[in-house]
């Protein structure tokens, strides 16, 4: 067992869990984007960072791939903890606003500004969906490609994979597309799943081959009507 | 045919860096080289052969701005616009390289003879700009040289001229095992007796002439040898193989070993299109050779070739 001290309050723990369990198990909020039980903690969205270390040795660290240690000080909401959640937010605001979730967040943060150039992005590279189909769906049909401001999610050579399972997993998982998904009016709804494998029927043209498992298009196939 | 040809290779290449730590890029490596880009297809072989899925394997190759998925040119040109060749206006030869070529930075010619691309600091910062043609460095570039660069690439950087070219000499050959001069006086290569070799390779046995000028290249042969094929070599006096003890440090395959006059050792590979050779100097080099106190010679730090014949 390991005894460490969150928000002042002490607990002991397993070896091997990581701050946000603890935190979350003493009922401490601590958001997230790309963690999700099931899969392994990946740290890409930095969106559930906590400060933890005392005097000039303080730092922050996202809790959910950080192992509780023994004696350990962890705040979950000190002030530079919410500065830096804030700006965390702002970003995403930035590269993907017209998701739901994550204009939810920019409200319960009370982020009222957003000062960076305003891209369109519909997948803020969470790796979420890549983890759901490796490691439960053991497909590894999509992944990573690319790097820096290249880097993107979807098959390799973007053609439907034979790996893929049509589970629809990857777009269930994904923490940014609902609002694309459901949208404000029900009777337009679509999942937009597809647009988040960067492959957009949707205000875009090209339309070629669909990583979506409810092919042929429903959004299409209501428009038509 | 030409598929599973190039699957085989691609086994071979995957079979060689299997158990090896960072073994995918050596692979991915080894194919570019092979095909001067990655093939879909081989992707997918590296992917089945090494059991990873094929977007791992995938993620690499568009990870790395190494690896081109694209077919590249013969000639491929790297301009630096790394930062201390960006402020050195690393950005104009681009500019100007795309212009003459007529293409965008990552792209090719319709011709195939050229691709273009820009890259992120070569690691010669103090000499830049650096532009980087098929593994030369060209430094300090102007504007005005691109032209002259591209002129130069097309008759291909790695040739050389044997009649000006100072690193280019005569060497005397003979073999190892029965001490038989291996120069052919009948037979003129680059101007010079050329050096006679008898070899065999799948079931074919015929001569083989090679130029005596050390840094030539020039070969005429009996029986067209495809390349990469490695072929055996024999003394065409003795008949005696000749194998070296020692294996190519580019490709691996077994080196020939011949012996100078006046001392010393050159290899070469084995293998067709490996330019790989050694040269082991005993006695050329004057600083070596047992007679320096006495010789009146000068004594030049490559070392007086044939100096037995000024004596
Ligand atoms: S739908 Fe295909 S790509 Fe998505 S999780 Fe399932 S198997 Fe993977
Ligand atoms: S598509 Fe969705 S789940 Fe996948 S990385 Fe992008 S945001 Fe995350
Ligand atoms: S193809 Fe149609 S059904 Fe599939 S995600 Fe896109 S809009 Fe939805
Ligand atoms: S939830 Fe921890 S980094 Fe995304
Ligand atoms: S910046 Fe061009 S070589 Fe380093």
């Amino acid at each position: 067992m390991i005894t460490l001290k969150i928000n002042g309050l002490e607990t002991n723990v397993e070896k091997g869990t990581t701050l946000l369990e603890a935190a979350r198990f003493l009922g401490f909020p601590v958001p997230t984007l790309c963690h999700m039980d099931g899969l392994h903690p990946f740290g890409a969205c930095r969106l559930c960072l906590v400060e933890i270390g005392e005097g000039p040795r303080i730092k922050l660290v996202s809790s959910c791939t950080y192992p509780a240690e023994e004696g350990l000080h962890v705040r979950t909401a000190s002030r530079r903890v919410m500065r830096a959640r804030k700006m965390i937010i702002e970003l995403l605001l930035a590269s993907s606003p017209q998701s739901k979730t994550i204009q939810d967040l920019a409200s319960a943060f009370d982020v009222k500004q957003q000062r960076f150039r305003q891209e369109f992005e519909d997948c803020i590279l969470c790796g979420r969906c890549v983890h759901m189909c490796e490691e439960q769906m053991m497909a590894k049909a999509i992944g990573f490609r690319g790097r820096g401001e290249n880097r993107s999610i979807g098959t390799p050579f973007d053609v439907q994979s034979e790996e893929c399972r049509l589970c629809g997993g990857c777009m269930y998982v994904c923490p940014v597309c609902m609002l694309r998904c459901t949208y404000t009016e029900p009777e337009k709804a679509i999942c937009g799943g597809c647009a988040n494998l960067s492959v957009p029927c949707i205000e875009k043209e090209q339309f070629d081959d669909v990583m979506c498992y409810m092919e042929p298009c429903v959004a299409c196939e209501i428009t038509k009507d | 045919m030409k598929e599973s040809r190039l699957s085989s290779a691609t086994e071979e290449i995957v079979q060689k860096h299997e158990n090896e730590l960072g073994g995918v890029i050596a692979m991915l490596e080894e194919i570019q080289l092979q095909h001067s880009y990655l093939p879909e297809s081989a992707l997918k072989t590296v992917a089945s052969e090494t059991g990873r899925s094929l977007v791992e394997i995938y993620g690499v190759a568009t990870f790395y701005k190494y690896f081109s998925l694209k077919p590249r040119g013969e000639h491929l040109v790297s301009v630096c616009l790394g930062t201390a060749c960006h402020v050195r206006q690393g950005a104009l030869i681009a500019k100007e390289f795309e212009d003459q070529l007529g293409i965008r930075a990552g792209e090719t010619t319709p011709d195939k003879k050229f691709s273009l691309e820009t890259v992120n600091c070569l690691g010669a910062c103090a000499r830049g700009p650096i532009v980087l043609v098929d593994g030369h460095y060209f430094s300090n570039v102007k504007k005005t040289q691109v032209s002259q660069i591209l002129k130069k690439a097309r008759e291909g950087l790695d040739a050389i001229d044997v009649t000006t070219d100072q690193r280019v000499f005569p060497v005397k050959l003979r073999c190892p095992h029965c001490n038989h001069s291996l120069l052919d006086p009948n037979y003129l290569i680059d101007n010079h007796p050329a050096v006679r070799l008898t070899i065999s390779f799948a079931s074919k046995h015929g001569w083989l002439r090679l130029s005596s000028l050390y840094g030539s290249n020039n070969i005429k042969s009996e029986y067209e040898i495809p390349m990469n094929t490695i072929a055996d070599f024999f003394c065409p006096h003795c008949h005696a193989e000749l194998v070296g003890s020692s294996a190519c440090p580019v490709c691996n395959a077994p080196m020939v070993p011949m012996t100078i006059y006046g001392g010393g050792l050159i290899q070469i590979c084995s293998r067709r299109g490996c330019k790989s050779h050694t040269m082991d100097l005993v006695n050329s080099i004057c600083i070596n050779c047992d007679n320096r106190h006495t010789c009146k010679l000068m004594k030049p730090e490559g070392g007086v070739w044939f100096c037995e014949e000024y004596i």
